[in-house]
């Protein structure tokens, strides 16, 4: 072979692979041209506070009302389908009390699947809201391994209708946003206005860090706990009634 | 996978008489036989891309995983194959860290089986992703925090370390460098296992994971998994050229594997010792090793039955199979630690998280209720494809470069009167 042509294969095998990864490199400066924390401000932090005496056993207005804002309709098995927000039906093991409660995201203050995350696809906007950039999730699941609330789902099938203002993807993780959409316009996540509307009231959202909001009033005034408080999380959601 | 040897030799050492010389095939026969080796094992990782095209196409939901069960049988694959790539390292660690010339001329055999199992593992691990086509992020984006980004790091250095190793060992300039260059691999390796072992053990959420024991206890099944796979390639690929292992050799090795899978079960007795002190995992643990249907019957029969008491009889006490005591206890070990790890990591997914402390909880979402996993069959083509590729890698690559032991074939011409020409040229006796 003459060095001529070799310079040409080499030079060509170089060109080749500049195509085929070009458009990949694009991609992730398009995805990183807004960073995650820019819209949102670090003054705020944004949380749940869950009444368990109102919860209603027999209530799924607030699994319904998230299925139907985010489209995550699917007919494939419970233990494949997406469910960003559950119903948990609860028995105390010492007394035999009953209680239900809503389960989502618990928008950790240190969550663990951001530190988990390889690719940096989880993380935490400045005011509390975990999420997961759609581009850069691999889909390998290990966010799901450490999450001690077993908050998140795997997209296990094609997609179909999604919602314009809630991007998803086969292969991807993805859990409760917050409505993040809907608190970005100033309005209530779908699950509270569920609720409120069926007359429970049993989900608070407001702003933790303002003092003088509902939701930091109550939590001041009245016992209220987080979910796995010996990991140390500071979830954004608190339970009362446990 | 030379055929240059026209004769199976007794060992010098040995007692055995000498055996009755097979036939080799005629050089055009072998040529036949390689191709039809390279493309049983093409077959197999075309097998294992067609299983990862449907999962791509399908979706996970043709998987038998679940929102709980995220990892199966594919990780069951993926992780054996990388502990034994980096536990296959060992072979040559022995030779060249600690001097021993017995495993010096084997550690061309040990890079090359290094790389061949990690290649395997990373093909089944990375194609099992959501988003396989998406692997220039994880090339290019790093959160440092996560273990998964390290092992990234740790995967490319190892294939990196054991090529530049390997150069050294097999051309004859760079030899001088091979004992700093193994000295690297050896580090390397315990590294990268126990990246492996964090994996599991920064889970901090999870009853089976949370524990500092197992980077530790994977490095040492590594040991163990790493030399059996090493016997039983070692075993086939003398059996191909009508070599028979000199029984000395033969005899150490046997003991060393009888050693790593005693001090592997010691860990995994440590693990599960620790786990039992604390009162709040005695419900997982009472699961996992005793009314988990198919994790305990794994665990005991499989890992502890199959995989460690058994082999330890044919390794540690005299055996009448010779060799072939020593190939089964080798692949015994290997199924051994498949079954161990299923147990391990679908097991300790199949049981529900502890969330709600004090309450019984249910939910469409399996609260509360063990998970019932059944692999299906893109998961095991998958599998199997990843052990294709590795398969695939290893012919490939004994047949086109010089990684067999070469010392043991000319001290046998030697010993059996015939012409070393070509023999004992190699620098593998100087790694």
């Amino acid at each position: 072979m003459t060095s001529h042509r070799r310079a040409w294969i080499t030079g060509s095998a170089a060109a080749a692979l500049g195509v085929a990864i070009a458009p990949g490199i694009r991609l992730i400066e398009v995805a990183q041209a807004r960073t995650s924390g820019e819209a949102a401000s670090a003054k705020v932090r944004w949380g749940l506070l869950i009444d368990t005496s109102k919860c209603d056993s027999g209530c799924d207005a607030c699994v319904k009302a998230c299925s139907d804002e985010n489209g995550l309709q699917s007919a494939i098995e419970d233990r494949q389908r997406p469910q960003w927000i559950r119903k948990v039906m609860l028995t105390e093991v010492k007394t035999g009390r009953q209680a239900s409660a809503p389960m989502m995201c618990q928008h950790c203050a240190e969550p663990p699947c951001v530190d988990v995350c390889p690719t940096g696809a989880s993380f935490k906007r400045a005011d509390g809201i975990v999420l997961v950039d759609r581009h850069a999730c691999i889909g390998c699941r290990y966010c799901m391994m450490a999450c001690p609330y077993k908050a998140r789902s795997f997209v296990h099938e094609p997609l179909a209708n999604q919602r314009a203002q809630v991007p998803r993807g086969q292969g991807c993780v993805e859990s409760c946003t917050l409505c993040v959409h809907r608190v970005d316009r100033g309005e209530q996540p779908a699950c509270v206005e569920a609720c409120a509307a069926a007359g429970r009231g049993a989900i608070l959202f407001g702003d933790l860090n303002d003092a003088n909001s509902e939701i930091a009033r109550r939590v001041r005034a009245l016992a209220t706990q987080p979910l796995r408080a010996d990991l140390g999380l500071d979830p954004g959601v608190r339970y009362q009634g446990l | 996978m030379s055929a240059s040897f026209t004769a199976a030799a007794p060992s010098e050492v040995g007692a055995a008489p000498p055996a009755a010389p097979p036939t080799l095939p005629s050089p055009a026969d072998e040529v036949r036989r390689f191709w039809a080796v390279a493309a049983f094992g093409a077959l197999l990782v075309a097998i294992g891309l067609g299983a990862a095209h449907f999962m791509e196409t399908h979706g996970h939901a043709v998987t038998g995983m679940s929102n709980q069960i995220v990892w199966g049988l594919p990780h069951v694959f993926a992780i054996f194959m990388i502990v034994a790539a980096s536990g296959v390292l060992n072979v040559a660690s022995v030779g060249s860290v600690f001097g021993q010339t017995v495993y010096k001329a084997r550690a061309p055999l040990s890079g090359l089986l290094s790389l061949a199992l990690l290649g395997g593992g990373l093909f089944v691990l990375m194609l099992d992703l959501g988003r396989p086509d998406r692997i220039v992020v994880a090339a290019t984006h790093y959160n440092f925090k996560s273990v998964f980004a390290w092992n990234v790091f740790l995967y490319s250095g190892l294939f990196a370390i054991v090529a530049v190793y390997l150069w050294t060992l097999m051309e004859r300039r760079m030899n001088r460098y091979a004992p700093a260059a193994g000295l690297a691999a050896f580090i390397w390796r315990f590294v990268l296992t126990t990246g492996t072992g964090s994996i599991f053990a920064f889970l901090v959420a999870r009853q089976a994971y949370a524990s500092a024991l197992l980077a530790p206890m994977f490095i040492v099944l590594s040991f163990a998994w790493g030399l059996a796979v090493f016997l039983i390639v070692q075993s086939a690929m003398y059996a191909w050229n009508g070599l028979a292992l000199p029984v000395a050799i033969q005899r150490r090795m046997t003991r060393l594997l009888g050693i790593f899978v005693a001090a592997a079960a010691y860990m995994v007795l440590v693990y599960h010792g620790t786990q039992l002190y604390a009162t709040k995992l005695h419900g997982f643990e009472r699961f996992l090793l005793l009314d988990g249907g198919v994790y305990p019957l794994l665990f005991w029969v499989g890992y502890v039955g199959l995989g460690t008491l058994w082999p330890l009889t044919l390794l540690l006490a005299p055996s009448p199979l010779g060799v072939r005591g020593t190939v089964l206890a080798a692949a015994l070990v290997v199924l051994g630690g498949f079954a161990f790890l299923y147990a391990f990591i679908v097991g300790g997914q199949a049981w529900p998280l502890d969330i709600f402390s004090g309450y019984t909880a249910s939910s469409t979402f399996m609260d509360g209720q063990v998970d019932a996993y059944t692999p299906r069959l893109p998961e095991w083509l998958l599998g199997l494809g990843g052990l294709g590729l590795a398969f695939l890698v290893t012919a490939v690559g004994v047949r086109v470069l010089r990684f067999m032991p070469q010392d043991d074939f000319a001290r046998f011409d030697l010993a059996a009167g015939q012409p070393v020409a070509t023999t004992g040229t190699t620098a593998a006796r100087k790694g």
